[in-house]
């Protein structure tokens, strides 16, 4: 077990590391609003961080991570551009693993704005990636991009996009949606809006709304299924990024809608290339991020421990627009960051 | 050392598992007046009788507090993280059978499944602002859930007694409760999704796995269970 008083040490040594960088040091409270992380990550954040309650103040959050309140302090300042650094504990429940900590250090390098997207996210991985260098991690990247370049070139109606768009990081239910567009649909009974007594917030006008889609739906021709087919063939492609790359490229002579998102990781990896990233050697998987990374919309990675496949990723991160956007409206401003456990770094051996 | 046997100490819940026990030779009942928790057992020696309400059984089953007890497979799968590993089931008992479902307003003729629940869900959002609010006291339950069906969109909020009555009271626009009898969601206009089941529950007899059976109480459980005709 790694003394405390040593993972602060590390943690500051860390943060220092991202301030050499340009970075400007962001501190915020350990009792967050729960109001607003809950709009943001939904239910699914009261299994994962703590509540507690203030007479005054009413249902707060042990701080789960400091991306909200980094978000609203640069859209607060009404800047355009910006890159920070922090270091501080996160808290997170663990109802299912008692070997998982609930409380940790956590360290975060985060770039708004930024006028060339795959530069910053290049500049992110870089400096992640010289930091944990000594550890011999393994960097896992993706690009949850290219599937929203596909789902974008489908042809079907704006709602089914929609659809997909919104369970892009639930692959079940992604799956079923493809699945259903996939088929006919099937001629059952519209029911009857006018029956049963109206109660509560949700009104009659609202059901008769959802009615018409669904009648709508059934004018929409179904998915080829060989198109089906091809989502799954490149939610499969990984390898090394050079190969994974000429993978997409011939994908791409059947879904031409995801060639600018291939020209934009092309890009990437020819910023991260310039930055001394061993860019041959880099692990690339459409699907990574898909599960566990909600919110990130583009560039994806983590690093993780071949030798301790029981830890957690010892740094993960990625592009998260439009959680920006979702924050800050129209005020929210392109952003991409990661973070770092320096408690993990530490029993694993050491950054530079 | 006596084993403790932890029982709800009022209601239907309580009359049925004093009967259940009764019918196998061991008498349960409450000691001095009816308004006294202190119980005692006729029938089994070294057994100890403990009154508890039925939502505390699973957290002093956890503790090993109790070495076996009486309770809802709700209770203990809501109150215990991993139930699995500090409760072990020995014998559902046949009464205080229940559901666990998700009902929406009858009135929601687009709603009947799950993946309706999920799509009016995120159209209720962009319309009012907020996530669409289900009422429930079985708060991990229920999350679990929606999260294994990856119904997003939605919130959580504590209801604890009259949970039908919640959408009426614009508190919320779905529930999530237990049903004895469709009774009860029918005369508020409510009704169970097709595939809104999320747990069948009836009273169940659960012995801790703490390490509390030391000092003969693991003997006394074993006479115990051969008097009841469980071993």
């Amino acid at each position: 077990m790694t003394d405390k008083s040593d993972i602060r040490v590390e943690a500051d040594r860390l943060r220092a590391l991202f301030e050499a960088r340009g970075a400007e040091v962001f501190e915020t409270d350990i009792l967050q609003p729960a109001g607003a992380l809950l709009d943001l990550y939904g239910e699914d954040i009261r299994a994962r961080a703590f509540t507690t309650h203030d007479p005054l103040r009413g249902e707060m959050m042990l701080r789960p991570d400091f991306t909200l309140p980094l978000v609203q302090r640069h859209v607060a300042e009404g800047r355009a551009e910006g890159s920070y650094t922090y270091a501080g504990e996160v808290f997170r429940r663990q109802e299912d693993d008692p070997d998982r900590d609930a409380e940790y250090l956590q360290v975060g390098y985060e770039i708004f704005g930024g006028e060339v997207a795959v530069e910053a996210d290049a500049e992110v991985f870089a400096a992640f990636a010289e930091i944990l260098a000594p550890l011999g991690l393994r960097p896992a990247t993706g690009d949850i991009g290219l599937l929203r370049a596909a789902i974008e070139g489908l042809e079907t109606s704006a709602a089914r996009q929609a659809a997909l768009m919104h369970h892009l990081w639930r692959p079940r239910r992604f799956r079923g949606l493809l699945n259903r567009y996939g088929q006919v649909t099937s001629a059952a009974e519209i029911p009857d809006a006018d029956s049963g007594i109206e109660i509560g917030l949700r009104t009659r006008a609202e059901v008769a709304a959802r009615l018409d889609v669904l009648e709508m739906e059934r004018t929409v021709p179904p998915l080829d299924a060989e198109v089906v087919g091809l989502i799954d063939a490149l939610l499969g492609i990984r390898g090394k990024a050079p190969n994974a790359l000429s993978e997409l490229r011939e994908a791409a002579s059947a879904l031409p809608s995801i060639l600018p998102a291939i020209e934009l990781l092309a890009a990437r990896f020819a910023a991260l290339d310039a930055l001394g990233v061993e860019v041959d050697a880099l692990n690339f998987e459409v699907s990574y991020g898909r599960t566990t990374l909600e919110y990130y919309d583009g560039f994806v990675f983590g690093f993780f421990a071949g030798k301790r496949p029981d830890l957690p990723p010892v740094a993960s991160g990625g592009r998260y627009d439009a959680l920006s956007r979702a924050i800050g409206g129209a005020d929210g401003r392109p952003a991409v960051g990661g973070v770092l456990r320096p408690g993990l770094m530490l029993g694993l051996g050491r950054g530079s | 050392m006596t084993l403790k046997l932890g029982v709800p100490s009022k209601g239907r819940l309580m009359d049925d598992t004093f009967a259940w026990f009764g019918e196998r030779g061991v008498k349960l009942g409450l000691s001095g007046g009816a308004r006294e928790y202190a119980g005692r057992v006729e029938g089994a020696d070294r057994v100890e009788l403990v009154l508890l309400a039925a939502v505390e059984i699973p957290r002093e089953l956890a503790a090993g507090r109790i070495h076996v007890g009486v309770t809802g497979i709700d209770m203990a799968r809501e109150r215990l993280a991993r139930w699995d590993r500090q409760v072990a089931e020995v014998q559902r008992l046949g009464f205080g059978e229940a559901e666990l479902v998700i009902a929406v307003p009858d009135f929601w003729v687009d709603v009947t499944t799950l993946d309706d629940l999920d799509q009016v869900a995120t159209a209720f959002r962009a319309l009012h602002g907020h996530r669409l609010r289900i009422a429930t006291k079985y708060h991990r339950l229920v999350r679990g859930f929606l999260r294994d069906n990856e119904v997003s969109d939605y919130q959580l909020v504590d209801s604890q007694g009259a949970t039908e009555g919640t959408v009426k009271n614009r508190q919320a626009e779905a529930i999530a409760d237990i049903r004895t009898s469709g009774a009860t969601l029918r005369d508020n206009h409510l009704r169970v999704l097709e595939d809104g089941r999320i747990l069948s529950s009836e009273a169940t007899l659960f012995e801790t796995r703490a390490s509390v059976w030391d000092g003969g109480a693991r003997e006394t459980w074993g006479g115990l269970q051969s008097r009841l005709g469980l071993a």
